[in-house]
């Protein structure tokens, strides 16, 4: 018998806002311990919270880029717990009217179909401190510059059925909320995390009894969290036992995942709403000027490729998984003239640069204008195909123009006649056998005689003109 | 000099008859006197009040006064934050607790000139109605130091009853100012929730925490009124409703008024002699052209439970700060995260404290949030649609402020459910979120103070001081000042 996986994601993903969701300290990371927290976001007696209202307009702006209801009235409410990273002994979240309602989110499978992910709400809430156990003896350390940070919980329904189509969701929202400008989705650094919800059932049952899995900062991480406790469920039940319900948090380098102590999470909220915080009415017309301000999503963009450019449905795809990504892409295009020959240039040799180098598209040595102007001289026959993989190499580490590039190394293709006949003629001479077999009407063998040509000329014949030539002069023998 | 109205020191001021710093020494006398026995004063900050009053005093020789309150001496209650000034709340958790900004309250008053003289005694936390909870030791009635002057304001209310300052500062959760006023004899102003910036005083319960004024009238209260009340955008509860302002609508006519009397109020727990000064209230306002109406609120049995779960639920929550984690007690050698919890909060807090902590706690926790928290705050929403349909018919309400006069210290500390429910006329205005004055209306035939309280409906702080005005100018209740003498050490 078959199981069925079934999977939730809960993602905190940080907001871009300048201050925090309840006060006026700066966010920033790295920032020395506690430099950036102001009397409010360290609990101190009489302080109280003031929304940043920027925070609710990126969430509203989340909420509309996945077809989400916007809560006309949103109310925060106090989630009660003791730890010493959250100064208030409460974090001030939303239970009752989330700021987003119910939503979607298509993603696209490995077999190329797409599926609808259902997302539950998503809802503001402010991020904790954090406890620093190794770095001082005997004590735990506190740091509440991240106290107060400004996060929108996105609560996935459990429509993802392995631990792939979880990533794909993952990937998708990650990319969303980076095109939306609302996150920086570093996931080293915390900016976006993930909470994953996993069952296993027979198909069409009941949902089974699920466990969460904390502590998941990578995309590879969470894949094999995922895929660890899928098997690990399995067994439990194959063998006669059941899947208790908890959170386990996951260790990378054992590659397992492991409960937490129950008394971690043996918590009673109490959530109640917060007294301090009227609720937030959200005119219909903010909500409009938002939707103005949206900028073209992913799906929308990946379609008008495909329609402009004339892209295939992959090449589409990979251009606009990031704004960056599709940015490049529509400056390079437009700079050569060419974009489907752009297209091939990115996905291919400039992927495998950023990806050897470990690179962000933003920070390439090889910008969109020059990768664009390149191309334009492949295209215009300056430069063959094969040499611009030369030229492209250079350009990695040498900044000056295209142009000056080609000239300085030589990578002119040479197209002249007078230049190539001689070689032409030469390979001729060579290899009579191969010619007689032209004569003989085997066509295929002009390759190789093409080759030989581009070999002596060092590359920079242009084949087109070759191939033209070495038929024109085999003729004229002949005859 | 202590016992004169705040108009008449300004005058005072200006004309030279004395400074400021010799009307600062003056009542730092007066403290440094009663204080002993009366205990209603935590914190003493002479030296901060002296160079306060020279600045004053140089302000003034430069014609650059800022007003009617520069130079005059006031005390805060010990819950509004104050910059290098210890903030204790009453409580062993905060003794040696030093803010580094001051509450809006303080700093309003601050720019106006007005002196802090020092902190007032309170029940720890604003928890209690007799300022017997406090960590400090219980505050007294001036009027009879074997009564307690009332909580949980009863160091403010005793102290400007004694003549310590001009005029001092409280807050109402759920009576807090106007029952000590009631108690000591003087005037005591909840405002409406809102009209003043809770922003700096260290919260009891959010929803309901108001901060007002004690002084000997209301013609007192209202240039201090006029300095604290205004929106303030650090906190997201104060009202953007404009301001009045409060000392010029002070003598308006009362003809053409309707008050009402609530007949729910005079039942069998009203103590006869409270019953007949609030009676003899409604007929001096009467007489100074008021039309007095008989009305009913229909919920007023339900009050008192209504707010102890509000009150209680959100102060569970208010209080988990005090952790021992960054500020405040925290036991010595805690031997993991959960024993230094234990036991700073253990030390830290007295036992009422812990008691309402434990009930708030008990209110929110799940299976029984629907059956209290969720409950109560329906009851909230009819206790208010009851006020407010009450104040379609009448322009104002006079009441009783509480059920009896002072208790006698001791009479009430086991026994918190009586203790709760001396609260039953003056819970209900806050749940409302109403203002509310407490002015004297009389004596007992034991020589304690009574009160009389008027109920606005939302932002007619100006009416209710309009009609308490009138009614002190044609009364001497809040004349009455208690003899001090006795226990005074004049050690100077």
């Amino acid at each position: 018998m078959t199981w069925e996986t079934v999977i939730g994601l809960e993602i905190h993903v940080q907001l871009a806002t300048k201050s925090k969701l309840f006060s006026g300290a700066a966010i920033g990371f790295g920032a020395p311990p506690n430099s950036q927290a102001c009397a409010i976001d360290l609990a101190l007696p009489g302080v109280l919270p003031v929304l940043n209202a920027a925070a609710v307009s990126m969430a509203i702006k989340f909420g509309l880029a996945v077809g989400a209801q916007i809560a006309r009235e949103t109310i925060f409410a106090r989630k009660n717990y003791f730890y010493p990273d959250l100064p208030k002994g409460y974090q001030i979240s939303q239970l009752e009217a989330p700021i987003v309602g119910p939503g979607h989110i298509d993603i696209e499978l490995a077999n190329g179909a797409q599926k609808r992910i259902g997302i539950t709400r998503a809802h503001l809430e402010e991020d904790a401190g954090k406890s620093l156990h190794e770095e001082f003896e005997q004590y735990t350390g506190i740091d509440l510059n991240r106290a107060g940070t400004a996060l929108i919980e996105v609560v996935s329904e459990p429509d993802m059925r392995s631990a792939s189509e979880a990533i794909a969701y993952l990937r998708k929202i990650h990319s969303l909320v980076r095109y939306l400008q609302i996150c920086d989705g570093n996931m080293q650094e915390g900016s976006f995390r993930c909470d994953a919800n996993v069952s296993i059932r027979r198909p069409g049952a009941e949902l089974g009894t699920r466990t969460e899995l904390k502590n998941l900062n990578s995309f590879r991480f969470i894949e094999r969290a995922i895929n660890f406790e899928v098997e690990r469920q399995i067994d439990v039940i194959e063998s006669g036992g059941s899947v208790i319900q908890q959170t386990r948090l996951y260790d990378p380098d054992k590659h397992e995942t492991r409960p937490m102590r129950s008394k971690e999470e043996a918590h009673d909220y109490r959530y109640f709403p917060d007294p301090d915080l009227l609720p937030v009415l959200v005119t219909q017309a903010s909500i409009e000027a938002l939707r103005t301000e949206l900028p073209e999503l992913p799906d929308a963009k990946r379609e008008r490729f495909k329609q402009a450019y004339e892209l295939s449905q992959d090449d589409a795809h990979q251009l606009t998984s990031s704004r960056a990504h599709a940015d490049y892409f529509e400056l390079a295009a437009s700079t050569s003239g060419h974009p489907k020959l752009t297209a091939n240039w990115m996905t291919g040799e400039l992927a495998a640069a950023l990806n050897r180098s470990n690179t962000d598209i933003v920070d390439a040595p090889v910008q969109a204008q020059r990768l664009g102007l390149m191309v334009a001289r492949i295209a215009d026959d300056t430069i063959s195909g094969k040499i611009a993989k030369q030229l492209f190499e250079i350009m990695w580490s040498d900044e000056r123009p295209v142009d000056a590039l080609i000239d300085a190394q030589g990578l002119r293709q040479v197209s002249d006649s007078s230049a190539i006949v001689g070689f032409v003629d030469a390979v001729i001479a060579a290899h009579p056998a191969q010619v007689q077999q032209l004569r003989d009407g085997n066509t295929k063998v002009i390759g190789f005689l093409v080759g030989q040509v581009m070999k002596s000329s060092g590359g920079k014949a242009n084949p087109k003109h070759v191939n033209q030539m070495l038929r024109t002069r085999i003729e004229e023998q002949t005859s | 000099m202590h016992n004169r109205t705040i108009a008449s020191l300004a005058t005072g001021l200006q004309t030279g008859e004395f400074s400021a710093t010799e009307l600062c020494r003056h009542f730092l006398a007066r403290i440094d006197a009663c204080n002993d026995t009366l205990n209603c004063v935590i914190t003493t900050t002479a030296e901060g009040a002296l160079e306060a009053a020279q600045a004053s005093d140089d302000r003034r020789a430069n014609n650059a006064a800022l007003g009617e309150l520069d130079g005059i001496p006031l005390l805060h209650k010990d819950v509004f934050c104050t910059a290098g000034v210890r903030t204790t709340c009453g409580s062993k958790m905060l003794a040696n607790f030093v803010s580094p900004y001051d509450a809006t309250v303080v700093e309003r008053l601050h720019q106006r000139g007005a002196v802090m003289l020092g902190k007032t005694n309170m029940d720890e936390f604003a928890m209690g109605s007799t300022n017997e909870h406090s960590y400090f030791g219980p505050a007294r009635n001036p009027w009879n130091t074997e009564h307690v002057p009332g909580g949980s304001s009863g160091g403010s209310a005793s102290a400007v009853a004694a003549g310590f300052a001009a005029f001092a500062t409280g807050t109402d959760t759920g009576g807090s100012i106007r029952q000590p006023a009631a108690f000591c004899g003087v005037t005591g102003l909840k405002p409406t929730y809102g009209r003043v910036s809770r922003y700096g005083m260290v919260a009891f319960a959010s929803s309901l925490d108001q901060g007002g004024v004690f002084a000997r009238s209301a013609a007192d209260v209202a240039p201090a009124l006029n300095a604290i009340a205004g929106f303030d955008p650090r906190d997201s509860s104060s009202s953007q409703h404009p301001t009045d302002d409060y000392a010029a609508n002070l003598a308006q006519d009362l003809r053409g008024l309707r008050i009402g009397v609530v007949r729910e109020h005079f039942s069998d727990g009203l103590d006869s002699e409270v019953a007949d000064c609030v009676h003899a209230a409604a007929a001096t306002l009467r007489e100074a052209g008021a039309t007095l109406v008989n009305i009913s609120l229909n919920e007023t049995a339900l009050t008192v439970p209504t707010y102890y779960v509000i009150a209680l639920a959100e102060a569970s929550s208010n209080l988990s700060r005090f952790d021992g984690a960054r500020y405040g007690h925290r036991a010595d050698n805690p031997q993991s995260l959960e024993d230094m919890y234990e036991r700073s909060r253990s030390e830290g807090f007295g036992d009422e404290v812990k008691r309402r902590i434990m009930l708030g706690t008990y209110a929110l926790s799940a299976g029984y949030y629907d059956a209290y928290y969720g409950k109560a705050q329906q009851l909230r929403r009819l206790i208010t649609e009851d006020f407010a349909r009450a104040f379609t018919d009448v322009d104002l309400i006079l009441a009783p402020t509480t059920p009896a006069p002072a208790f006698r210290l001791g009479e009430l500390v086991d026994d918190p459910v009586n203790m709760y429910l001396s609260d039953i006329y003056t819970c209900a205005i806050n749940l409302a979120g109403l203002p509310a004055l407490s002015m004297p209306a009389g004596q007992s035939a034991s020589g304690l103070p009574i009160g009389a309280q008027l109920i606005g409906a939302h932002f007619q702080e100006s009416r209710l001081l309009n009609v308490a005005h009138a009614f002190q100018c044609r009364t001497q209740h809040h004349l009455a000042a208690p003899d001090t003498g006795a226990y005074a050490e004049i050690s100077r």
